[in-house]
């Protein structure tokens, strides 16, 4: 594996190339509230990414909140909690705000009793964890409770988090990074998070990092958030091993591949095959650490996330602890007030790399860090024009592609051309090059379109070859 | 909830909760945009252009204006004329291309030059150069300098008479001619032009060519405004410069020093705006670079060694040629090394 480094600046980390969209932090003064749902919400049987999930309740069955309802005997997977106090309902079929439609199973609300008991806020954000002691963890027994507690990457890839923490003495890991960039705009869910409960963060990145027998944990922030790197700072230093690293504000700062380099100086070998673990690094996400602390200290199941409802186009945003398998419509209605007249588009996350949602009914999934609803003014109307070849898709690509290249490729159904000449798979679908492309040609549609075409071409030739 | 930060207008309506078939756009992400479009960086040229039209104007009166109008005109009816047999519309006339192309075609004519001609130019530029091969993006070479080179064809004489600046001649009188600085130079036609005025550009010369500092502003606006990339004019220029000073320092006879070579002909204009034009260049960044150097080598390979005094056009078109090859070399390589197939 390619062993390449950059030179990491002193003071305010960054990486090359990138991009500086607006921030439109709207909510990042907003408390985290508690939404209590009042109707039913439908759990997904494919959260995360891997083997999906199977039910092991029945329709009319009682559960509790934090009963498992659904696992499945795979490695790579998690298993679904009861995020409330329920009656399940018969099975259906959700649309993901990913855009895949997948099975789930509806929770109703109970003969009587709230949903969520209403001082869940407290208990969720409680701070005190002076009791635990990582280095008293087995790190296996860790990994194990992770698992049960169904913790997949809450940054949005949905990785399970166990898989990535197991000690592998092949490939070990010196430094786990705590991913609080929240490079993507309008998002502040992990910003409010480590303002209100900075201990559970730091416990919980405490006990990842013993449990993938890390040497050293930065917390990388952004230069946007001081108050949150003063929060965070103060914390570390009662730690060994343990440093906030302030990060320039600069999209995508939060990608792995961008974060390594930028911090550790590092560079992660090309997607698909190359893996932070290949050069000694673990990153995981704010809202994962706090869940691991809770799971790991509270043995709590991972059933609620903080979700940012965000933009000019939902009445009251606000950032929100929500139990997972809410639906957005409810979500949207009864807690933010509703979307307005204006609103075009909403986004599942940022956006950046939100995509969109024809409409509310989907659930809040375990990848879910936010909604943005946007108005016709704040977003971008793409009226694709032809390429005059100016390169700023080449100039601002943090993975140095060549993103009209891979776009032209596919276009003309050269996805040879696309993935073997031009890295069509190394992308991140960051957006940089749609974002600066002055004939609005929209790069990442074409870039994945093609990762997809290159996929089912790879799976007939294949088929091909195992027929001869 | 009260103290939102650019929070939305409280009085804005609320949807109805029944209204469940609400439909919302959906679309690819990234949601934003820096806002910079095609029509915006052709502006900007042309912004970064009137500089020059000034000087063009301050020198050659009447006919700078009447033979960039009627050049410009010439790309518009040619760009209207293509778009209508291909059946797109008009709306590729909005973003602005055939007016750069148009304003750099007749800052490369010399002002004597009959208005018929330079339509004749500004035509075959956009027709021929450019929607033959698919319109925007899609041209192999230059089309202001192709539109120079059929006009070189066609009337060798008249692209190569050069009426005396400020001698207030209009355009079809036989004006009093001169030989341009290069020409002095070259073939020890004349007296060498003093410094002083071939950069301000008091010298005969192309249109809007002849003054190196009002390139110079223009070019510098440009790329401070990042619309065009560095890599080119310093590409073009520093090579231009060492390839004259080493060839004037071998060949003092046939070469004049690297700042008279530099401040005369279109070696400034060229390097800011025709080699920065980004459909014949390569999109990679080192290939910029090797595309700027290669066509100041040829700009000085031609001045010293070829037929011509000057050799701008025939570099550029040279090296737009060249673009391909150049891309493929020059490919960046992903950050973390060529993926894994």
């Amino acid at each position: 594996m390619s062993t390449a480094t950059i030179r990491v600046r002193s003071g305010v980390k960054s990486f090359p190339r990138g991009i500086h969209p607006p921030h439109r932090k709207y909510t990042e003064a907003q408390p985290i509230q508690l939404f209590v749902p009042t109707k039913d919400l439908m759990m997904p049987m494919a959260q995360h990414i891997g083997a999906a999930c199977n039910p092991i309740v029945k329709p009319k069955q009682e559960v509790k909140l934090g009963e498992k309802i659904a696992d499945v005997e795979a490695f790579i997977a998690a298993p679904i909690h009861s995020s409330v106090n329920g009656v399940i309902g018969p099975g259906g079929i959700v649309l993901l705000p990913a855009g895949r439609r997948v099975p789930a199973i509806p929770i109703k609300p109970p003969a009587e009793g709230p949903m969520v008991p209403p001082d869940f806020l407290r208990i969720f954000l409680d701070r005190n964890y002076g009791d635990v002691e990582p280095t008293r963890h087995d790190p296996d027994e860790m990994c194990r409770q992770i698992r049960e507690a169904g913790l997949v990457g809450m940054g949005g890839a949905t990785f399970p988090t166990y898989v990535k923490l197991k000690r592998n003495p092949q490939r070990p890991v010196d430094t786990i990074l705590l991913n609080g960039a929240e490079c993507e705009p309008y998002l502040t869910a992990d910003h409010r998070l480590m303002l209100e409960c900075p201990e559970g963060v730091i416990t919980g990145l405490h006990l990842a990092m013993h449990a993938c027998g890390a040497k050293k944990a930065l917390i990388c922030i952004e230069s946007n958030k001081p108050d949150a790197i003063d929060v965070m700072r103060k914390l570390a230093r009662e730690r060994p091993n343990m440093e906030v690293v302030v990060c320039a504000s600069k999209y995508p700062m939060g990608g792995e591949r961008q974060l390594i380099p930028a911090v550790l100086g590092r560079v992660v070998p090309s997607a698909p095959k190359g893996l932070p673990l290949d050069v000694g690094a673990v990153v995981i996400n704010v809202a994962t650490a706090h869940t691991i602390a809770r799971a790991v200290a509270r043995a709590a199941a991972f059933t609620h996330r903080v979700v940012t409802v965000t933009g000019l186009g939902v009445t009251k945003p606000g950032n929100w602890l929500v139990p997972i398998g809410t639906m957005l419509k409810d979500l949207i209605d009864d807690a933010c007030g509703g979307v307005t007249e204006e609103a075009v588009k909403v986004l599942a996350g940022g956006p950046m790399m939100g995509p969109t949602l024809p409409h509310l009914n989907v659930p809040v999934v375990k990848g879910t860090g936010g909604f943005t609803v946007m108005r016709d003014e704040e977003t971008a109307r793409r009226q694709e024009t032809p390429c005059i070849r100016c390169g700023r898709c080449i100039d601002n690509c943090p993975l140095f592609l060549s993103p009209t290249k891979i776009a032209h490729a596919v276009k003309h159904k050269d996805l040879e051309t696309a993935a073997n000449t031009y890295d069509l798979n190394a992308c991140c679908e960051c957006g940089c090059c749609a974002y600066v492309c002055p004939a609005q040609i929209p790069l990442p549609q074409y870039i994945r379109s093609g990762k997809n075409q290159w996929r089912i071409l790879q799976q007939s030739q294949q088929k091909a070859a195992a027929a001869k | 909830m009260s103290d939102v930060v650019n929070a939305p207008d409280s009085g804005a309506a609320v949807k109805d909760k029944s209204d469940a078939g609400l439909e919302f756009l959906v679309s690819s992400a990234p949601h934003l945009s820096d806002n910079v479009t095609t029509r915006w960086i052709m502006f900007q040229v042309v912004l970064a252009m009137l500089p020059l039209f000034a000087v063009s104007i301050w020198l050659f009166r009447g006919s700078a204006v009447v033979l960039t109008v009627v050049t410009v005109a010439g790309c518009l009816l040619a760009e209207t004329v293509a778009n209508m047999i291909r059946g797109r519309g008009l709306a590729s006339l909005g973003d602005g291309s055939a007016i750069v192309t148009g304003m750099i075609l007749a800052f490369s004519l010399p002002p004597g030059l009959r208005p018929y001609q330079a339509f004749i130019g500004g035509v075959v530029a956009i027709g021929l150069a450019k929607m033959v091969f698919g319109g925007l993006g899609q041209n192999l070479f230059n089309p202001a300098m192709v539109g120079r080179a059929f006009l070189m064809v066609c009337f060798p004489v008249a692209l190569t008479t050069w009426v005396e600046p400020m001698s207030g001649k209009i355009i079809g009188v036989d004006a009093v001619t001169m030989a341009t600085p290069l020409a002095a130079a070259k073939f020890h036609s004349g007296e060498l032009a003093a410094m002083k005025d071939l950069f301000i550009g008091k010298v005969g010369g192309c249109v809007g060519e002849t003054s190196a500092l009002a390139a110079l502003i223009g070019g510098l606006y440009l790329v401070f405004r990042r619309v065009a990339d560095w890599r080119q004019p310093v590409g073009m220029l520093g090579a231009a410069m060492l390839f004259a000073a080493i060839a004037h320092y071998f060949l003092p006879d046939k070469c004049a020093g690297p700042l008279y070579h530099l401040n005369s002909g279109a070696l400034m204009f060229g390097a800011f705006f025709i080699a920065t034009d980004y459909v014949g260049a390569p999109v990679t960044p080192r290939g910029r670079l090797v595309f700027g150097i290669g066509a100041g080598v040829l700009v000085m390979v031609i001045r010293i060694f070829g037929g011509y005094p000057e050799g701008v056009m025939y570099a550029i078109l040279i090296m737009n040629a060249l673009t391909p090859l150049i891309e493929r070399w020059t490919a960046p390589k992903p950050f973390g090394g060529k993926a894994a197939a």
